[in-house]
């Protein structure tokens, strides 16, 4: 801990306003707790900004291409399965309500609470990541993956991808428009691979807090880290409520 | 050698004092998590019918409904200080303006030249 | 009036302070874990000095092969490495962090009376990112180097080029999230770390020039993080979608890339103008002309710096609509700048000047500056700049904000708290003729580039016509100088470390916080929480404070 070592002096040696009845995670360039939590959720959110940004690039690529290459995306979007990204989506939220509820039993101070959510939240995640590697598994197969021997074959005769076409009926695309679905699935897996790395990122964090929340961490006031990854969480969310639409549902037509 | 300016006797007034840090409970959370559910089928049974050019406003439209009530509820910025709703909409403008200009250039690629 | 402003201790007695934030600790653990914000700025300081050199070495070769009009020092394809290095190294290593990293730093707490940033782990994280994207960026110099210019052009960096595009566009990854740190961590420090009566109007404008910056590097940097992403990707697996044979868009490139760095050229030169702000006040003993109007130009120049990117993209293949836009819209942003520029010099109206090292810097900051900012105005305006771009007319444009602008504001501030930091002063003698050594040198390199742009001599060649010979050996005979310039600073500071004068709290009669605790400072900062109950440059105020002082001690 090296800060705290090194602006710890000061404080404690002119002891000009040393209360003792400072709670131990309190750090000493703070004046007070409120301050610190403050700060740290403050943080925590302009952190989100560079998120929105980050992923805001990939957004605006998307919205560019879909408009160029609307019916390469239609074709693209049809290869996914609303079923599955629908189950997704309601996986996710399902745990940013159990991520929610976290938040509330840390506020009020009920360990075993906390420990459950969190468990079910990472359950959930985990169970995220399960089914989108099932969808993932689907598009190697049918070797949709950009840059890895890339097949056009679904759209230049939609009729050989049985499943797709019952349900769609899509016509066949000119061999230019067909090459552009490649940009489609570029897109998606960016996007949703990005998405799938900040699960994967906050899965860890998860398993790292269920294992200090069951110590009592978090329990006793000192909820700011819990709320903050709260953010993170809800933020994950948030990108993939947006990506289920742009991707799954509005090229259905 | 550790001098002491006297730099006035203001009283110590806590800016941060205004927020009472508000806690949400359960029956918020419930609501909002039926909502979204409610929500996702919503957008999911829209994207069956054919509307045409509305498709996808509408699929845009729930799910920018359903992101604002997690924003608003699930990361309580409802309860939040104007700085936590400043910075929400500072994320929001940086990003419309990123989307907005650089699609402003390629559609109006199209209409040619003067 | 005196000549000087300057007031030290009586050098017989004098001593620097026993305790302090450089003797708290030893060892070189206790610098390379530290959470105090002042060690870091130290280390970034010392940091940013060895790439700023890498740079300029990479700099002088450029202008030794410009010598001639013929490619005689170096094959041509090294020509493209060396300005690209010289480009990526300036940049992203030494101008993107160089006056926030180091005194931002170590400034911003003292300013606003806090004990520390709001993070000092993330703080410290910043300074190892921009370690680790620096010594990436040298192991690529090492591996043979990458010829794309620091933009990174696609298609170029994409699928023409054969050499190390991947490290250095990782570095510059790296690099950019040390400075998201850095940004997040200011604005999290002025909003929540202010010292009781520390009003957002009373804060020095140093730091309202920070918080401006800062929003820009929270906002733009992650966009240039994913357009270097998608580079990567596209040379590594050919994702498609900067490649026109798979439909992609390579100007989509350089959207993303522009909407970082034009924002980017605004977070290298406000934190500049803070410094401005401060050593202008200070040496004509006045309070800054307009604070108010300061203060919100720094934060517009923030917003609208997001609206003006395509400025970049005219002769691109963008749409004749979005060139009037841009074009328009760049003229917006050069009214904060401007605004600043007439407020210090209605602030040097009727002050009592005096002409120490960090003034004079701040002069040439002035003068070259509006010089660089208002040929940016023609550059916005697509007509000239159909005829302007890509010549040198564009080198020396930014040369005049980046290094006339920036540097210059750069070396006005480590002079002026050169004291506060190190606890003794500069000789002053050598370091004025060094800043004007280096306005010379400057004009000299960089002036005739205008007259070469205009006549129509591209950039980014290693060889040239003869007819512009003439200024070319200008250009390069003032590099020469310009160097001299740059490199006396190093020795006299670093022999003013063991013995310049003891400089005293307040060596300047400076009104800022910083100045009215002890130099160096503890490593807390302060004893006791200040409270402020002043506006910021309140000369009179400090006058009632010295009296006071006499007062009690005679009493
Ligand atoms: C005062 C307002 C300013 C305006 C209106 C302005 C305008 C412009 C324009 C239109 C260009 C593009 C020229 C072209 O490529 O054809 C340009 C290039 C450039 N400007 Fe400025 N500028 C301003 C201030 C600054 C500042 C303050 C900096 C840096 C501190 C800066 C750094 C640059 C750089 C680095 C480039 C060249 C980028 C490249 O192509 O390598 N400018 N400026
Ligand atoms: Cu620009």
């Amino acid at each position: 801990m090296p800060d705290s070592t090194a602006i710890a002096h000061g404080a404690h040696e002119t002891g000009s306003n040393t209360h003792d009845e400072h709670p131990p995670y309190l750090r000493h360039h703070f004046e007070s707790t409120e301050q610190q939590a403050d700060a740290a959720g403050f943080a925590m959110w302009l952190f989100l900004l560079t998120e929105v940004m980050f992923f805001g690039g990939l957004f605006t690529a998307y919205l560019i291409y879909r408009n160029w290459y609307y019916p390469a995306f239609v074709s693209g979007s049809h290869q996914l399965n609303v079923v599955w990204g629908t189950l997704n989506t309601l996986v996710l939220i399902i745990s940013s309500f159990t991520m929610a509820m976290g938040v509330w039993c840390a506020e009020t101070g009920r360990r075993r609470g906390l420990v459950l959510s969190l468990s079910l939240t990472l359950i959930l995640g985990l169970g995220f990541l399960g089914i989108k590697s099932i969808e993932y598994a689907e598009k190697i197969e049918k070797h949709h993956v950009p840059g890895f021997h890339y097949s056009l074959q679904s759209f230049l005769d939609p009729q050989s991808d049985r499943a797709v076409f019952s349900e769609y009926h899509d016509k066949p695309l000119m061999l230019d428009m067909a090459r552009h679905t490649e940009v489609y699935f570029s897109l998606y897996f960016l996007m949703t691979g990005m998405h799938a790395l900040h699960m994967i990122i906050g899965i860890g964090i998860l398993g790292f807090m269920i294992f200090r929340a069951r110590a009592g961490a978090y329990t006793s006031g000192h909820v700011t880290f819990v709320e903050n990854f709260g953010l993170y969480w809800h933020f994950v969310d948030i990108i993939w409520i947006y990506l289920f639409a742009l991707l799954y549902l509005i090229s259905r037509h | 050698m550790s001098e002491q300016i006297e730099l006035g006797e203001h009283q110590h007034h806590d800016e941060q004092d205004e927020d009472a840090h508000h806690i949400v409970g359960p029956g918020v959370y419930v609501i909002i998590l039926i909502a979204l559910l409610v929500g996702t089928a919503l957008t999911v049974w829209a994207s069956f019918i054919d509307l045409g050019p509305w498709n996808p406003v509408i699929a845009l439209a729930i799910a920018t409904t359903k992101a604002t009530l997690v924003v608003l509820f699930f990361m309580h910025v409802k309860y939040s200080t104007k700085l936590t709703k400043l910075t929400v909409g500072a994320g929001i403008f940086t990003f419309l303006t990123l989307v907005s200009l650089t699609l402003a250039d390629y559609i109006s690629r199209a209409w040619g030249s003067w | 009036m005196s000549a000087t402003i300057v007031s030290l201790p009586d050098q017989s007695t004098a001593r620097i302070p026993k305790v302090n934030y450089l003797t708290k600790e030893n060892g070189i653990l206790s610098w390379l874990l530290t959470g105090d914000h002042k060690r870091i700025a130290i280390l970034y300081l010392i940091s940013l000095s060895f790439f700023f050199f890498i740079g300029g070495a990479l700099a002088g070769l450029i202008r030794l092969e410009l010598l001639t009009p013929q490619t005689d020092l170096m094959a041509t394809d090294t020509y493209n490495k060396v300005f690209t290095m010289h480009g990526v190294i300036m940049i992203f290593f030494f101008l993107v962090p160089s006056v926030p990293a180091t005194l931002g730093n170590f400034l911003i707490p003292l300013m606003i009376g806090a004990k520390d940033l709001a993070l000092p782990k993330i703080n410290l994280l910043s300074w190892y990112l921009y370690i680790a994207g620096g010594i990436l960026a040298i192991y690529t110099m090492a591996a043979g180097g990458v010829d794309t210019g620091w933009t990174f052009t696609t298609p170029l960096s994409t699928h023409y080029v054969n050499t190390n595009v991947l490290t250095t566009g990782l570095a510059v990854f790296i690099a950019g999230f040390s400075s998201i740190f850095t940004g997040l961590n200011f604005i999290v420090t002025i909003h929540k770390m202010r010292c009781p009566g520390m009003t957002w109007f009373r804060l020095p404008l140093f730091v309202w020039a920070h918080y401006a910056a800062s929003i820009l590097m929270v906002l733009a940097t992650p966009v240039v993080a994913i357009a270097i992403v998608l580079v990567a990707l596209e040379r590594t697996i050919g994702i498609g979608v900067f490649d026109p044979a798979k439909g992609g868009d390579p100007i989509l490139f350089q959207h993303l890339f522009w909407f970082y760095s034009h924002p980017a050229v605004y977070i290298m030169i406000l934190p500049g103008m803070g410094v401005i702000s401060e050593t202008i006040s200070t040496f004509s003993r006045k309070r800054v002309f307009g604070y108010t109007a300061v203060a919100f130009s720094s934060v517009a120049i923030a917003v609208f710096g997001f609206f003006v990117w395509a400025h970049h993209m005219f002769i691109m293949g963008i749409s004749n609509y979005a060139v009037l836009v841009f074009s328009l819209l760049t003229m917006l942003v050069a009214v904060p700048s401007a605004i600043k520029i007439f407020n210090w010099t209605f602030t040097l109206y009727k002050g009592s000047i005096t002409f120490e090292t960090p003034m004079l810097y701040t002069f040439g900051f002035m003068g070259l500056f509006t010089i660089g900012g208002l040929t940016g105005v023609f550059l916005g305006t697509s007509g000239t700049d159909i005829h302007l771009t890509e010549t040198y007319f564009i080198v020396a444009h930014f040369h005049f904000v980046m290094v006339g602008g920036m540097l210059m504001a750069f070396l006005a501030g480590i002079h002026f708290w050169w004291p506060k930091m190190t606890g003794r002063m500069y000789p002053e003698k050598i370091s004025q003729l060094a800043a004007v050594v280096t306005f010379i040198g400057f004009n000299f390199t960089f002036f005739p580039q205008f007259i070469l742009g205009t006549l129509g001599m591209p950039r980014r060649y290693a060889s040239y016509p003869p007819e512009f010979q003439v200024l070319n050996v200008f250009s390069t005979a003032g590099a020469t100088i310009l160097g001299v310039g740059y490199l006396l600073p190093v020795l006299y500071l670093t022999w003013s470390l063991k013995y310049g004068a003891i400089a005293g709290n307040n060596p300047w009669q400076a009104t800022g916080l910083e100045w009215q605790v002890q130099s160096p400072p503890l490593t807390e900062n302060f004893t006791r929480t200040p409270i402020m109950d002043h506006e910021a440059y309140d000369y009179e105020w400090l006058e009632r404070q010295k009296e006071k002082e006499v007062t009690t001690s005679a009493g």
